[in-house]
């Protein structure tokens, strides 16, 4: 970075504005209201759905886990109540990944940040470790004041004691995190006994660690600097869109009021700063919506306090729309209007994709058939001259009970059927023969199968395994090859 | 140089002293969490080399306190992997040969280790899946030299075929040719009775000719009807595939020089276990009887 040393043409605003301004640290203000009391419901009950969810038991039968939601990594499997997600079925995952981004979409369209404001992993902690700091080090003005005086030991006390709290929570975070991935009852005796395995405390230590960083130390800067979010939600919202608006046209011109005075010929803004006071990411909601503003509506709370106080009507902060703001300029007031193609395509999308996930959740198959023919041989030639091809078939039996597929060879004539495994004897081709497949699992048999010389050097046939027990069929198509002469 | 500590009027903040036509060039400082990153790498650095291999020198290098080598570390792994398989190879090692297809477990398990085994040392003449080459038998079909029982293939693996091994399979086709036993006329004679055995057309009067000729040379292996006898090696001769080739100028060739290939005696290589994997794979492969 270079500058002439001579005096320049340098603009006013180049000076003026650093190349890097450094974070200013944020000491939001405690405050009670409408707003604070939804948040506190939200949190404890995304809390609570969060430490909770784990511990839920499902039966599913000796032998399976019995945990209602549990990714289990080593067995390859995803529980989530009756369904169990094998690998190859993780687009079940991404369909669920597109329902969570349509319904942000839908809901940004229609309320703006109220997932960044209230929902948000990152608020709920932040606010959790907010309320944490409150109790130790006393609210806002106590808080600069701490942070301003001399290292004392009641001041390294308060402040050990914070980040204590703070570990502990990010711990419990951390420690519910891994009970996904786990038995949840096993896991956290193993934990407490120091018995479980490296990866477990790993886990652990990584989300106590970053829980710790992102809503202890990072807070307002992952939504402004990390998220990505901010960024782009933009595109969802429009001049119809309720945001917390400062509503200018009642709140202008602002100014120190003291009581008894005339509220004639200025605005309802008292400019007490109630609202910079609270806001969790340092903003002043009155310079308009911007970026960093995460729609909490804690200003909203704090402005009401004040308006209470000075006797003049609420809401001079509320959620609003732009063509509202922009009509009052005019003289009129607009109301907001939910149904307009935004919404109602993001509505149609995201009913097209819960459609899309139920229909291949209904239809999803409890067998499958995979079939591999050995290339090496491709074909064996037989003392009689015949053609015999091998075959890796492979049985997936999702169902939680055995059975016992009869594999067939359908559209060779005169065909042979064996299988390796068992010491199965050949047996004509369409009858089939027996194959046992334990519960959840895939078993894997070496078919053989048997026909004339046909001078083909390709034909084609089905395979088809269907279960005795619940009549589920499943087929693949084959290709039997010979010698071309 | 200038002094440092220099000031610039614009920013307020210290320069490097550094002027290039007039252009100062601002001191900088690295960010604090990319400065203390790179110390944490240095001090990381420090504690590697003192656990951990890590400055080469003239005779070697430095063993780090650990005493880790990558080798080593194989090593172990190999040793607890092996620790792993003891349980189920001791069952295949300790089990009756022929028990061990009824047990699927143990089948599946003994197919695997077979593949693996077979693809380490029968596959350069066997080729993968038995497929088998000219003079190298194909396994995955269902004509058999020595026996395609799977006691046989075990036997053949075991000891071998005409190699030093005393139980090797030992046997040994006459130089027809060579020897001067049978006239070049008389060998294309019997050629063609054989191409004739298993379905080819050749004319009447070979056939009648190398008949006689075969019956007086050949049927104390081969068999009357030319099916061959597993006790001594002798191949199926009615069969629709042949070891070397079909042909008549290769048949000519085989009964001229007579072939007599071998076979390693694996168990002088391999262990019990592994020669007992081997012969579920191949007997696997389709052919066994």
């Amino acid at each position: 970075m270079s500058v002439p040393a001579a005096e320049s043409s340098h603009g006013e605003s180049s000076q003026d504005i650093p190349f890097f301004a450094d974070r200013r640290k944020v000491y939001p203000r405690h405050v009670r209201g409408a707003v604070r009391s939804i948040k506190w419901a939200v949190l404890i009950a995304c809390l609570a759905v969060y430490y909770i969810a784990p511990w839920i038991r499902w039966d599913r039968g000796p032998g399976h886990p019995d945990q209602a939601l549990l990714i289990d990594m080593p067995g390859r499997r995803a529980y989530f109540l009756n369904l169990e997600i094998w690998p190859q079925e993780v687009y079940y995952i991404a369909g669920l990944l597109i329902l969570g981004a349509i319904g942000l979409f839908f809901v940004t369209s229609l309320f703006g940040r109220m997932w960044c404001g209230f929902t948000c992993p990152q608020t709920v902690w932040t606010d959790l470790f907010m309320w944490a700091e409150r109790l130790i080090e006393g609210d806002r003005m106590a808080r600069v004041r701490l942070d301003q005086q001399p290292l004392t030991l009641a001041k390294l006390g308060k402040k050990l004691a914070k980040h204590g709290v703070w570990l502990v929570i990010a711990a419990a975070t951390g420690g519910a995190w891994i009970m996904y991935f786990n038995d949840a009852p096993t896991v956290t005796r193993d934990l407490l006994t120091a018995q479980a395995s490296t990866t477990v405390y790993f886990f652990v230590g990584l989300f106590t660690a970053t829980t710790y960083l992102l809503a202890g130390w990072a807070r307002e800067q992952v939504c402004t600097y990390m998220c990505p979010w901010p960024r782009f939600q933009s595109a969802m919202v429009d001049d119809q869109t309720l945001t917390v608006t400062y509503r200018g046209w009642r709140g202008e011109p602002r100014g120190k009021h003291h009581k008894g005075n005339t509220w004639q010929g200025r605005g309802d803004c008292v400019d007490c700063h109630a609202c910079v006071a609270v806001c969790p990411t340092g903003i002043d909601i009155r310079d308009g919506l911007q970026l960093e503003c995460i729609g909490c509506g804690l200003c909203i709370d704090a402005c009401n306090e004040i308006m209470d106080r000075v006797e003049r009507p609420r809401g001079l902060i509320g959620f609003d729309t732009y063509t509202n703001r922009a009509a009052h300029e005019r003289g009129s007031t607009a109301h907001p209007r939910f149904i307009r193609p935004r919404t109602v395509v993001y509505l149609l999308i995201l009913l097209a994709a819960i459609g899309g996930m139920l229909a291949i959740v209904l239809e999803r198959t409890t067998a499958s058939l995979t079939v591999l023919a050995d290339r090496s041989p491709l074909f064996v030639r037989l003392s009689d001259g015949s053609i015999r091809n091998s075959f890796v078939v492979k049985i997936q039996n999702k169902a939680g009970i055995a059975r016992t597929f009869d594999l067939r060879a359908v559209g060779l004539n005169t065909a042979t059927l064996q299988v390796a495994e068992g010491e199965v004897p050949a047996v004509d081709a369409a009858v089939g023969v027996p194959l046992l497949v334990r519960p959840d699992s895939v078993a894997t048999f070496h078919a053989y199968v048997h026909a004339p010389k046909t001078g083909q050097a390709q034909i084609g046939f089905m395979l088809i395994a269907r279960a005795r027990e619940d009549g589920e069929s499943v087929d693949y198509h084959a290709t039997f090859r010979g010698p071309p002469n | 140089m200038p002094t440092k500590g220099e000031k610039d009027a614009l920013t307020g903040r210290e320069t490097t002293g550094h002027e290039w036509d007039g252009v100062r060039e601002l001191n900088t400082p690295l960010p604090n969490w990319w400065l203390y990153t790179f110390i944490a790498t240095i001090v990381f650095a420090v504690g590697y080399s003192v656990l951990y291999p890590a400055v080469p020198w003239f005779t070697g290098h430095t063993k780090g306190v650990l005493g880790y080598t990558n080798r080593g570390a194989v090593a172990s792994e190999i040793a607890a992997a092996a620790a792993r398989q003891a349980p189920i190879l001791e069952r295949i090692r300790s089990m009756e040969l022929l028990a061990i297809p009824k047990d699927t477990e143990l089948f599946v398990y003994a197919v695997a280790g077979g593949k693996a085994a077979f693809a380490d040392n029968c596959v350069p003449c066997h080729r993968a899946g038995g497929a088998g080459a000219p003079g190298y038998p194909m396994l995955a079909g269902d004509r058999w030299l020595w026996g395609g029982t799977l006691e046989a293939i075990h036997q053949t693996i075991s000891h071998g075929v005409r190699n030093d091994d005393p139980d090797c399979r030992q046997s040994a086709m006459p130089r027809f040719g060579l020897d001067g036993m049978l006239t070049a006329a008389q060998i294309g004679d019997v050629a063609d009775y054989v191409r004739s055995l298993s379905g080819n057309q050749v004319s009447v009067e070979a056939i009648e000719r190398g008949g006689k000729i075969f019956a007086d040379n050949c049927v104390v292996c081969h068999g009357e009807k030319g099916i061959g006898n597993p006790d001594v090696g002798a191949p199926d001769l009615t069969a629709k595939v042949s070891l070397y080739g079909n042909d008549r100028a290769t048949l000519v060739d085989v009964i001229t020089r007579a072939r007599n290939g071998s076979m390693p005696s694996w168990g002088q290589r391999l262990d019990p276990v592994t020669i007992k994997m081997l012969a579920i794979y191949v007997h696997s492969l389709g052919g066994g009887k």
